[in-house]
């Protein structure tokens, strides 16, 4: 698929190192002044389970607002999750508190999406990279320094510039002395919560090879938070598309963009653009009725039922469909998804229609993505 | 960025050096190869500096800032060393200091203001009553500020039920009248210039911990302290290196008004016998005294007016420029 597979290191690789065992984060919504209490909650995430392996990069992807990155914040404790457990290496971080988190913690780090938010105005680049070596009692003050260049360094920055503020850097920049701060601690696992979009289109080919080039040199592991489809396919092994709170289909990179089998992941990558004109004025979008359902009142049932052109009344509005392995290593949550044989979603003239057909109509979604993940690999080839 | 840049400016070095795209290639942003890249003009690295000294070196470069400092200096070596600067003893009521009439005199070779409606020395006075504004004037704002950090930034930080006894507590301090609920608090106990510290701390705490408590909120939703608790920080590291830092300007602004209005404050509780006890002068009992006269002697409402605006308005700058010189993004203003 692409350089960076052959490439990676083989050891350890393949083995479970994170694993989501249904996790729920639920907000509370509250009335009341002096006594709050709670008449309702927004259900961001709602019961997720999936593992990451060890040396792979996990590619979570989804509308705004359908909870990925309270999924990324919730695995890394930043947000408490209302139920459900998160494994590390096998140990539950869900239940640890003050100075054995902090300890867990040099495990995993985060990259964050706003390189203006992410770091501290008030404190120089060398503060902010020196911060973990420094409240894990790593090195003694000189030796941080040296890791600080070093890290610097190996980020692309000027080591010179330690004694600078956020500031004074572009984005770009601030993004990799973000990137620095991360790689502080030695983390085996990082989560990067949209580490590209708020940054410029030309710097975004930039920071995703400096993530595939750490992951190669430091044998990362990633959890790949976006909505940029083709972004998510040039860097993941394995894709986890997101719907209103849950998981509707986890599969290998190539197997999800090649055949789709949840109607929302198919009608999420009929949307994405061709890059050929001629292509493009062929390609017909699915296009979905209706807004999200708030997660403060997801409908009952299959989450998507209320905008899926194959929704069967009776069923998919009734019963909440588990996430299955519907081919080996291919997982949906779809009750029309049936021994490989699944609703296959097709833009008509005006309306939508659902052809039920031979496996080969769905290549020409294949053939869409195709195109669309070509144009980020020559973009980053520059 | 015109004209005449700093002697430290970051971007200078490398505009000379290449003027396409300087600042990225030269602050190493281009490449993401870093291996092989040569690191070596050392233009770009600068030395490092304590927050205080930055500070200083921010602040320095505002004129009306150092202005207002020096006038703040000023006043207060004026307040410590009243004694040796009045020419006359401040409670002593002079005979030669009213007319045969009653009436206070005007400026004269003996006094240099004029004196008050008991004849008393009125620069000597307005030395003296110096001590009193910026001993209030500080010390209440410290109080206040110091009780507004402390509640504003536990409530703020820690939010759930600590959250809610804190700021219902502060609401409820803030529904009372504070002019009432200061004369109350002088009328029980004894008034005397600690007394008034006090009650006008506590008086002003209440909307010092609103602001901070606001700012707190806004602050620990920023993705750098969630950054920072992914570093592992503890929660001390976090209020101090992380959201401390960020109330700073906000802090100072309110403070530079909040010494202001305590000041206008004394002299109000002063005006109804409630402040600083005679014959220990204070601007605002001045003013307060002087009224009555304020068509045949103006200037006894005129100096202690004069003196209550010069000290407000070089807090006030001293604040402004604070204010920006803690901005880092201030440098190369």
């Amino acid at each position: 698929m692409n350089a960076v597979d052959a490439v990676r290191p083989a050891d350890g690789r393949g083995d479970t190192l994170v694993t989501v065992d249904d996790l729920a984060v639920h907000f509370p919504i509250t009335s009341g002044i002096v006594f709050r209490h709670k008449i309702g909650a927004v259900r961001a995430v709602d019961g997720l389970s999936f593992t990451v392996k060890r040396g792979e990069t996990l590619g979570l992807v989804g509308e705004s607002g359908c909870g990925k990155s309270t999924t990324g914040r919730a695995i890394l404790q930043l947000i408490r999750p209302t139920t459900g457990r998160v494994l590390y290496e096998g140990a539950d971080l869900a239940h640890l508190r003050g100075g054995a988190l902090r300890r867990q913690r040099r495990r995993m780090q985060m990259i964050f999406q706003d390189p203006y938010a992410s770091l501290n105005s008030r404190m120089t680049v060398a503060d902010i990279v020196g911060e973990p070596l420094l409240v894990h009692r790593m090195l003694d003050r000189s030796g941080r320094r040296d890791r600080v260049r070093e890290l610097l360094q190996t980020v692309g920055i000027n080591p010179n510039t330690l004694n600078r503020y956020p500031h004074e850097f572009s984005g770009g920049q601030r993004q990799r002395i973000g990137i620095a701060r991360a790689l502080a601690v030695e983390p085996n696992f990082i989560v990067c919560d949209e580490p590209i979009s708020a940054l410029d289109v030309s710097i975004r080919a930039q920071i995703i090879n400096l993530l595939q080039e750490l992951q190669r040199d430091f044998g990362l592991t990633y959890l790949f938070i976006a909505h940029d489809l083709s972004v998510v396919r040039h860097i993941s092994d394995r894709v986890a598309v997101m719907y209103l709170g849950r998981i509707v289909e986890l599969a290998e990179n190539a197997v999800l963009y090649g055949e789709p089998m949840h109607p929302y992941t198919q009608a999420l990558l009929s949307a994405v653009p061709i890059p050929d004109p001629e292509a493009e004025e062929h390609r017909r979008a699915v296009v979905l009725q209706g807004d999200v359902p708030s997660p403060a009142d997801p409908p009952p049932g299959c989450h998507f039922h209320t905008r899926c052109p194959a929704m069967q009344e009776g069923h998919c509005d009734l019963e909440s469909p588990a996430l299955k392995e519907v081919r080996p290593g291919h997982f949906a949550a779809c009750h029309l998804i049936n021994a490989g044989d699944y609703p296959r979603i097709r833009a008509g003239e005006n309306d939508l229609a659902v052809v039920a057909g031979s496996p080969a109509e769905g290549g020409a979604v294949a053939a869409v993505s195709d195109v669309a993940s070509e144009e980020l690999e020559m973009g980053s080839s520059e | 960025m015109s004209g005449v840049l700093p002697p430290h400016d970051p971007y200078a070095a490398g505009e000379v050096a290449s003027p396409a795209k300087a600042t990225d290639v030269a602050l190493g942003g281009g490449s993401t190869a870093p291996v092989g890249v040569d690191w070596s003009p050392d233009a770009l690295l600068i030395e490092h500096r304590s927050t205080w000294k930055e500070v200083w070196i921010r602040f320095r470069r505002d004129k009306f800032a150092v202005g207002g400092l020096v006038v703040v200096i000023l006043l207060i070596l004026m307040a410590i060393f009243a004694p040796w600067l009045a020419p006359h003893d401040p409670t002593v009521q002079y005979d030669e200091g009213l007319t045969m009439q009653g009436m206070p005199v005007g400026s004269s070779s003996q006094f240099w203001l004029g004196t008050d409606t008991l004849g008393r020395d009125l620069l000597s006075r307005l030395i003296y009553g110096a001590r009193v504004s910026l001993v209030i004037g500080v010390l209440a704002n410290g109080f206040a500020l110091v009780l507004g950090v402390i509640f504003g930034l536990t409530a703020g930080y820690f939010r759930g039920w600590i959250e809610t006894l804190l700021m219902r507590m502060t609401d409820v301090m803030m529904a009372f009248p504070i002019y009432l609920f200061a004369i109350a608090l002088v009328s029980v106990l004894k008034p005397s210039l600690w007394i008034l510290v006090l009650v006008i701390g506590i008086v002003y705490w209440t909307p010092m911990t609103r602001v901070i408590h606001g700012e707190v909120l806004s602050i620990r939703e920023k993705e750098f302290v969630d950054a920072a608790r992914l570093t592992g920080c503890t929660n001390a590291r976090l209020l101090y290196r992380h959201i401390l830092p960020h109330l700073v300007a906000p802090v100072i602004v309110y403070i530079s008004l909040g010494i202001a209005t305590t000041i206008l404050f004394e002299s109000t509780l002063s005006y109804i016998g409630l402040g600083v006890q005679p014959p220990t002068p204070s601007w605002g009992q001045m003013i307060s005294e002087g009224q009555p006269y304020y068509l045949s002697a103006p200037h006894l409402v005129i100096y202690p007016g004069l003196m209550i605006m010069i000290t407000v308005l070089a807090f006030n700058l001293v604040g402004d420029g604070l204010r920006d010189a803690f901005d880092p993004q201030q440098r190369r203003r």
